[in-house]
């Protein structure tokens, strides 16, 4: 199954979520990933779906936000998006570059239903 | 009374069935990066240089670390955590040098966090160190998730795992302050393009330099000692 790692992380994003819902109940919880982190969504929310039951975010949906990987060009400055084998800059056909973007592991927001609402 | 159909419920009680947006933009290893700060802090105070070494199973860290504790230990206080799945076999090599080592077995985890490397500092004697190994779980992908509070990361990779690796794994490469190319003895045996593979370095990481080893014939193991030396009591300010 999963890579190892993202139980822990799954069991870091629900405790964070679980102190800013403070109380109330989850409805959805929003992660933003970079795509040059090894973190795989598949697993996060096959770990999700085995340790969220019994608490406020159980039954919540995951809605996963990828950020694709930014170089910036160290020749001309042109941004892109590399391809899966190949880093060169469209512009200048230099190799890869200064890393913009992929690098995210956040949650970005939770949907809860307050305290006294209708479950 | 509800201005939609006039039922006699309050706007306000119907609202609060709806879901509310709460923004959150935590970062998920801010408690990990939370406790390798203090490691760091801890490492500094007790004037302790900290290096994170990190490959593949099987890529000769262990062997580079017995050959660089053999080169150092008669100048050198030297320190070692060693960071495993399950077993203690690489613990007991590095025991039996003399240098002060502590092994943490992950139980089946991927890589060592910094609340791991926090219990394990408790059972090194840091008075008596002044340069610290910390052999991170066989692992390319995950390790460098994991802030532990080192001053230097370091990437090793052997000529048989071939130079297209940063293709497939560019966060490490990315991320570290030193690349090691271990394995050189076989260089003439199998088709690794040391210079494809610098250059795929390079696209991602111009500042970290690339050296070039062999533990088992000792070529080059100078260059990686003199690395060293040339960090030991300089902390990094701000490496993560």
């Amino acid at each position: 199954m999963a890579a190892m790692h993202e139980l822990p992380v799954t069991q870091e994003i629900l405790r964070i979520v679980t102190d800013y819902a403070q109380g109330a109940r989850v409805t959805e919880i929003v992660l933003v990933i970079g795509d040059l982190t090894s973190f795989i969504d598949e697993a996060i929310q096959f770990y999700f779906d085995q340790i969220a039951p019994g608490t406020v975010a159980e039954g919540a949906r995951l809605v996963f936000k990828r950020v694709p990987i930014r170089f910036r060009c160290r020749s001309c400055g042109t941004e892109f998006t590399p391809r899966q084998r190949d880093w060169r800059c469209p512009t200048c056909q230099t190799q890869g570059g200064e890393v913009l973007a992929g690098k995210e592991f956040y949650i970005e927001s939770i949907g809860v239903i307050p305290q006294g609402g209708k479950n | 009374m509800c201005d939609t159909c006039g039922c006699g419920e309050r706007t306000g009680e119907v609202q609060v069935t709806l879901p509310t947006r709460i923004p959150v933009v935590e970062k998920i290893l801010n408690a990990n990066d939370a406790a390798a700060e203090e490691n760091r802090d801890h490492l500094r105070a007790h004037g302790i240089t900290a290096i994170n070494i990190m490959a593949s199973p099987g890529a000769g860290k262990t062997q580079l670390l017995l050959a660089t504790i053999e080169a150092l230990k008669d100048r050198v206080r030297l320190g070692v955590i060693e960071g495993d799945t399950a077993s203690q076999i690489d613990a007991e090599r590095v025991a039996t040098t003399g240098v002060p080592v502590v092994q943490i077995n992950t139980g089946g985890g991927c890589h060592l966090d910094a609340p791991m490397v926090h219990r394990a500092l408790h059972a090194l004697p840091l008075d008596e160190i002044e340069l610290l190994f910390i052999e991170n779980v066989g692992n390319l992908i995950c390790p460098v998730a994991f802030d532990l509070g080192q001053d230097y990361r370091v990437a090793l990779l052997s000529v048989p795992e071939g130079d297209d690796k940063p293709y497939k794994y560019p966060a490490i490469f990315e991320a570290v302050d030193l690349v090691i190319i271990t394995k050189i003895d076989l260089l003439p045996y199998l088709d690794f393009d040391v210079s494809r593979f610098e250059a795929l370095v390079r696209a991602l990481n111009p500042r970290a330099p690339i050296l070039k080893l062999s533990a088992k014939t000792g070529e080059g193991v100078a260059s990686w000692l003199a690395w060293l030396e040339a960090r030991r009591g300089h902390p990094q300010e701000g490496s993560h």
